[in-house]
């Protein structure tokens, strides 16, 4: 665009030779952003060191939504803490209900029934899909684009719909216990899933047409966030951020639990681990989440009704009929509400696949009926100390896809 | 030493058996409790060794055993994707010396890691780059998962207005 000639007239005449040569002086400035700003998602501060646009150094400051998780959940009984493994990440709340009552399970040495197996894989892929959409959704909101993160809500609304349906919630659900799920599925789940999943396919597909080759976010992802495979390694980082690098590391695959094994499903991967690889390995898991829910509402159905917790008086509450007419198992549930399980003394590690990579739960136990240590691997974490790695020479903009493609979600990062 | 039956642990005795404390393989997770001295040396051979090849280092907390001696333990948790196999790496810290060679050199996710447990457990590492607080503030007054701090204990609020 042509300037307007009258706009600049105090403006000196073009430099001469001698002035030219003059070294400007320039000073290397520092940008505070958040610990409240928009695309902070949470409350995390970056301190950047700028060189004009480009980042020459960033220090990354977590722990603004520091609350002690980890010495709640030391005083409590070991019910008392799934409720705020739901406040890890509150996007996929049940991925977490289900890593630390797995882990539970894994010091107490007992098997869950196969429908509530089914029933926990059901409600952690939808959670999985509802970060997935969060993730994906957002990103396009942060780079300007108001239209696909409204589809990517409108789809999460039908993921909550269902989980609301399925446990009462649908932010913090509580619904995984130790040894098995709050309850069975209502009987309308079915049908209404399978619509549901129609839904969310035709969303995805005005998602993709709108947003997928759009130049402008194009533009912005490609090429931004590089990290490499070996880098991911040495940082520790998994999930869709180690995948898109061409990695397929996933816990369900390695190690399945659950019913991964029988489930058939296929892990997407990216090929040079930018931004753009980043939201293509996660649009394509929900495709692969979507295909799982389908396989575990046919499973379910044929499997018929069963019971979905393991008939393990330790961990379980005896049935309310009993309870009202026979004292043993009044004395049982007196006991069960008032002191919770007792865990056999000692220790355990536990990782699940969660939406942002491994998940783990590394538990202790003195035999007691209070969690001796409880410790949350925090993939978010975990994923966002490299960031400073992956941004140093790039513009200060490509700091809010990465950010936003990383996925930190405050509560499981700063615990 | 007992092996318990897993492919690492023996690997580990094998190379280094006068580094190795304890071992056991209870519910599937090999672990081994090593001397705090060698920490290095220890962590050093299971990424290194082309047999054990761990090239993550997954996860890295400490458990406060009050009243035991010595009081503290540091739990490494080792994973390689090239073998999908794990290890659990630990050892134990004195309270009166709260300290252990730092692994940042060997795996960079140390660093946070290790920041987290000198802010929750006060377990100084040797030859950190930026040993600082990471989710408390500065000015916090004590290590809070120490089981001697008291939970409902209050500290004062900081920041410009106060």
């Amino acid at each position: 665009m042509a300037t307007d000639p009258h706009l600049f007239t105090d403006r000196q005449p073009e430099t001469s030779e001698d002035d030219s040569e003059r070294d400007l002086h320039t000073a290397h400035q520092v940008l505070n952003m958040g610990p409240s700003h928009p695309a902070t998602h949470g409350t995390v501060k970056f301190l950047i060191e700028l060189d004009g646009e480009t980042i020459v150094g960033l220090d990354i400051q977590v722990g603004y939504l520091h609350r002690g998780f980890e010495k709640e959940c030391e005083s409590g009984t070991w019910y008392q803490a799934i409720p705020y493994t739901d406040r890890l990440n509150y996007n996929s709340a049940i991925l977490a209900n289900i890593g630390y009552c797995m882990a539970v399970e894994k010091l107490l040495q007992i098997e869950t029934p196969v429908r509530c197996q089914w029933l926990r894989t059901l409600a952690g892929e939808l959670s999985r899909i509802a970060d997935h959409l969060t993730r994906c959704g957002a990103a396009c909101l942060e780079l300007a684009a108001m239209t696909p993160f409204l589809y990517g809500i409108e789809a999460r609304e039908l993921t909550w719909d269902l989980l609301e349906s399925l446990c009462g919630a649908r932010v913090t659900s509580n619904y995984v216990r130790i040894g098995g799920v709050k309850h069975d599925m209502p009987p309308d789940v079915p049908g209404v899933a399978r619509e549901s999943v129609a839904k969310i396919r035709g969303l995805l597909r005005d998602f993709d047409d709108v947003i997928t080759s759009n130049r402008i976010f194009v533009d912005r992802l490609k090429g931004t966030g590089v990290i490499s495979r070996e880098d991911c390694l040495r940082y520790a980082v998994t999930g869709p951020i180690l995948r898109s690098t061409g990695e397929p590391l996933d816990v369900r695959k390695t190690e399945p639990y659950l019913v991964y094994d029988e489930i058939d499903f296929d892990v997407p991967i990216g090929e040079v681990g930018d931004n753009y690889d980043r939201y293509l390995v996660c649009v394509e898991e929900m495709h692969q989440s979507l295909r799982i829910v389908e396989q575990c509402l046919a499973h379910l159905e044929k499997l018929g009704p069963g019971p979905v917790n393991v008939l393990d008086p330790r961990v379980r509450w005896p049935a309310k009929g009993r309870v009202f007419n026979r004292m043993e198992e009044l004395i049982q549930q007196f006991k069960s509400v008032t002191e919770g399980p007792r865990v056999p003394a000692g220790e355990g590690y536990f990782a699940i696949e969660s939406a942002n990579g491994e998940l783990g739960f590394y538990l202790v136990s003195d035999g007691s009926a209070v969690p001796y240590k409880v410790r949350c691997r925090p993939p978010s974490f975990i994923n966002v100390a490299p960031i400073p790695g992956m941004l140093k020479g790039s513009l200060l903009a490509d700091l809010i896809p990465t950010f936003d493609f990383v996925n930190m979600i405050g509560g499981e990062c700063d615990r | 030493m007992d092996d318990c039956g897993s492919p690492v642990l023996r690997r580990l005795l094998e190379a280094l058996p006068d580094a190795v404390e304890e071992t056991h393989a209870r519910l599937g997770d090999a672990t081994a409790r090593v001397g705090r001295s060698r920490i290095v040396e220890v962590l050093q051979l299971l990424r290194d060794d082309p047999e054990l090849e761990f090239e993550m280092l997954t996860d890295l907390t400490a458990v406060d055993y009050l009243g035991e001696e010595p009081r503290f333990e540091v739990v490494y948790h080792l994973y390689s994707v090239a073998k999908n196999h794990r290890v659990r790496i630990k050892a134990r810290v004195a309270e009166d010396a709260p300290e252990i060679e730092s692994a940042v050199a060997l795996w960079p996710s140390a660093n946070w890691m290790e920041r987290e447990v000198w802010d929750l457990y006060g377990i100084h590492f040797r030859n950190h780059p930026d040993l600082r607080r990471i989710l408390l503030y500065e000015q916090f007054d004590g290590h809070p998962l120490r089981k001697d701090y008291p939970k409902e204990k209050r500290q004062p609020l900081v920041g410009p207005r106060n």
